[in-house]
């Protein structure tokens, strides 16, 4: 697009960064009305598993508005600091939280080439700064100066990062079965019908998608991991000494990063924006028909993937009221005997089949080909000519 | 200009990082009230912990000196407020057996009923806050939700929903509404069909298991030696009830009631229905599993007197009893008696020298003892553990500071 802006002869500089601040500003749309959304419906989804109604008052009979009369309150809420507090880590930290919870959703699509920056290693950028959110937490852990909160903080290093292994190696699978890191190009190998979704690949795939939802959870810190806010242990854990909108942020970041794992999990395992049935293909709305056809069948395929984002983020919730909380030597335990060899021995699985079978045992499209499939437009703003 | 000696312990100390001295509560969200927790913590190990109470006294034992035993009752619904019937029932007893008072059969059995139902409401409360001390907030809601009904039943009982001041010497103050027991009876039946869920969500769920099974052993031995009672005496194996071992006085109340009492002996429970879940592997007599599942099991037993009641009371004509004057004078002497609140054996001691106002009057607290074991079986646990194990034991502070 931005290229296109340059063809009018508008400066370079100002058609990138022009283009570069539209794109932030609707993400960061997005993701707020996804944590608002996720807020009012963690609501309602927790009264409606405890057999009760859960917001009704405000907004008329859903509670539609809960989510705004929860940030004003938030944001007229006294801005409360401890005098022990590191003051400049004690206001940093619920910002690296957020933008590292942000920044995810730069590299991730959300349809075929809708995406504010196609990187061809998409895959390993969402995961390296995935992975940096655990520095807020720890931050925001130390400058509390609370003991409680100390110990959320250490819960967290210790939890998130053991986690990432084998978190990454779920990712790795379906990126060696695919060939490539780029998530465009991953997401529009599993076309067509649903038996062509990477989860139907073999039967390790299968189990390594179970695995994934596991380690997502607990990188994302959701019940039954989330033992560095761990209310009836540490109070409240790093999260103890915050209040008013600086926990709010906190909030918004942990939504995010569900909807970023949900969405992650979707383009890896679950089609992507490629419903179980092809119907932007039947109906003929591709780009090889029309542009406009092509847009709308890309607008179809969104709305798929935030279908399927949005399941995941309700599994969650679900799995966060119904079960009692892990221990601490359970939850490692958790990773490091169960998730880390499940996951090698997936990894090998998935090799081997992938060596037996390089076909599979279903026609699939090459990745290369898949690339080829996606209009161009969204394919010219990738940098680097590296792709064969 | 010479270097002041430093002590080279002092520097020894001084750079010690392993251990964090950490005040848990008195406002902590899962010390259940006012509780202070001191925890010498190694990391996440517990190595040691020091319960300090007294945040909720309220001098009750001294303004049953200056009131009149029928006056007090009121004050004895606030100790345990989780069970104010058997609080009443408590202290009722102990000046009937001073007076030397019978109660008619009726009220004997309007009695059973009120605190049976009260037992249950207790261990639902028992129940759901220790889901929310491991973390699961959903059985909470399903045990208040349950509980609800016991205090509307309640409410119409007595009109009150918490302190109760039903239960009073010579009987209860009123006769049970029309139409009660049929209410009775409809929330039994519902109950019934929510204990398999509470066992679903809880007792045999997996984390639940991981997290209480093996956590925080007390054994029979010292369970005995603290002077533990209730429930968690029982979840040590010891077979002990005063329902059924305490006075002849309180015995008499269970007279030709049929009802087991909740203990393990010789590795299995008394089983009389097939559904209750399966002792897991992994559990460890007198662990916070155990203590836990004593309760869920003493909730049907709890149904099943509160049926024999019913049927008891409907066939029973005669007067329901009439409460004590205000001012009615108390014979000289002292009297004390223990009955089985549902957190455990709830004593009252009354000292009269003759006039209506005793001139002592003392509560034996069951929680206070059953508090005093945490240091004991916390020692070397996790963090994660103090809840785990504070939340089996089932404390009311109200009770142990009175």
């Amino acid at each position: 697009m931005a290229d296109y802006l340059v063809q009018f002869g508008l400066p370079v500089w100002l058609a990138y960064g022009g283009v570069a601040l539209m794109q932030c500003l609707i993400l960061l749309t997005i993701m707020m009305f996804a944590a608002a959304t996720f807020t009012w419906m963690e609501r309602k989804v927790s009264g409606r598993i405890q057999d009760r109604l859960g917001p009704t008052r405000v907004g008329g009979r859903f509670g539609w508005l809960q989510s705004p009369a929860d940030g004003i309150k938030l944001l007229c809420k006294e801005d409360l600091m401890p005098a022990q507090a590191d003051k400049i880590l004690f206001r940093l930290a619920p910002y690296i939280s957020f933008c590292a919870s942000f920044c995810v959703f730069l590299a991730l699509p959300f349809s075929n080439g809708w995406v504010a920056q196609q990187l061809n290693v998409a895959a390993f950028f969402i995961l390296a700064i995935a992975g940096l959110e655990v520095f807020g937490v720890i931050t925001a852990g130390y400058a509390s100066a609370s003991k409680w909160s100390l110990y959320g903080a250490m819960r967290e290093a210790a939890q998130v990062v053991s986690y990432e292994v084998p978190f990454g190696i779920c990712v790795l699978i379906p990126v060696m079965v695919a060939g490539t890191l780029d998530l465009v190009a991953i997401g529009n190998m599993q076309q067509g019908w649903g038996i062509n979704w990477m989860i139907f690949h073999s039967p390790f795939m299968f189990v390594t998608f179970f695995i994934y939802l596991t380690c997502a959870v607990a990188s994302t810190n959701r019940a039954p991991f989330d033992l560095a806010e761990a209310e009836s242990e540490l109070v409240a854990g790093f999260l103890t000494e915050y209040s008013g909108f600086r926990w709010s942020v906190f909030f918004m970041a942990e939504y995010g990063s569900m909807t970023a794992v949900s969405g992650l999990a979707a383009i890896l395992f679950l089609g992507g924006w490629h419903g179980p049935i092809p119907i932007a293909d039947l109906l003929g709305l591709t780009y090889s028909n029309h542009a406009i056809l092509g847009w709308f069948g890309e607008l179809l395929g969104a709305c798929n993937f935030l279908f399927k984002a949005f399941l995941g983020v309700t599994f969650m919730m679900w799995l966060r009221w119904t079960l009692p909380r892990l221990r601490i030597d359970q939850v490692m335990t958790t990773c490091l005997k169960y998730c880390i060899p499940l996951a090698a021995a997936m990894f090998v699985g998935v090799m081997l089949w992938t060596y037996a079978l390089p076909g599979g045992i279903l026609p699939r499209k090459t990745p290369m080909a898949a690339v080829a499939e996606a209009p161009a437009w969204t394919t010219v703003e990738t940098p680097g000519g590296d792709r064969p | 200009m010479p270097m002041e000696r430093v002590d080279p312990e002092l520097v020894e100390f001084d750079v010690r990082t392993d251990e964090m001295l950490i005040n848990m509560g008195p406002q902590h969200p899962s010390t259940h009230g006012v509780l202070r927790l001191v925890l010498r913590t190694d990391g996440e190990v517990v190595t040691d912990v020091v319960p300090h109470i007294g945040y909720l006294h309220r001098c009750a034992e001294k303004i049953g000196e200056k009131i009149s035993p029928r006056q007090w009752i009121p004050y004895t619904d606030r100790m345990d407020y989780l069970a104010g019937m058997n609080m009443n029932l408590g202290w009722a007893m102990t000046v009937e057996k001073l007076m030397d008072l019978e109660i008619p059969d009726r009220a004997r059995h309007v009695r059973v009923m009120v605190c049976e139902l009260n037992r249950i409401a207790s261990h639902l409360v028992a129940a759901g806050t220790y889901g929310l001390d491991l973390g699961s907030f959903t059985p909470f809601l399903y045990c208040f939700r349950e509980r609800e009904k016991i205090l509307d039943l309640f409410e119409e009982v007595c009109g009150a929903r918490l302190t109760y001041s039903f239960i009073t010497m010579g009987g209860v103050t009123g006769d049970l509404p029309p139409g009660w027991l049929d209410r009775c009876e409809r929330f039994l039946r519902e109950f019934e069909e929510v204990i398999p869920e509470l066992h679903a969500v809880l007792t045999s769920n997996e984390i639940f298991v991981r997290r209480t099974a093996g956590v925080g052993v007390l054994t029979p031995e010292t369970a005995i030696a603290y002077g533990c009672s209730g429930p968690v005496l029982r979840g040590s194996g010891v077979k002990w009830d005063l329902r059924r071992d305490g006075e002849p006085r309180v015995t008499r109340m269970y007279e030709d009631y049929d009802f087991e009492i909740i203990a393990q002996h010789e590795g299995s429970y008394p089983q009389d229905r097939d559904d209750y879940p399966p002792v897991p592997p992994e559990a460890v007599l007198g662990d916070s599993w155990h203590r836990f599942y004593v309760r869920m099991i003493e909730c049907v037993q709890s149904i099943r007197l509160i049926r024999q009641a019913m049927a008891k009371y409907q066939g029973c004509d005669g007067p329901i009893g009439e409460p004590i004057k205000l001012t009615q004078k108390l014979p000289k002497g002292e009297a004390y008696l223990e009955t089985e609140a549902p957190k455990g054996q709830m004593g009252f001691m009354v000292v009269s020298d003759g006039t209506a106002i005793p001139w002592r009057v003392r509560a034996r607290s069951s929680c206070f003892c059953n508090l005093s074991v945490t240091s004991e079986i916390c020692r070397g646990c996790l963090l994660a553990d103090i809840p785990a194990i504070v939340g089996s034991l089932d404390i009311v502070l109200g009770e142990i500071d009175r």
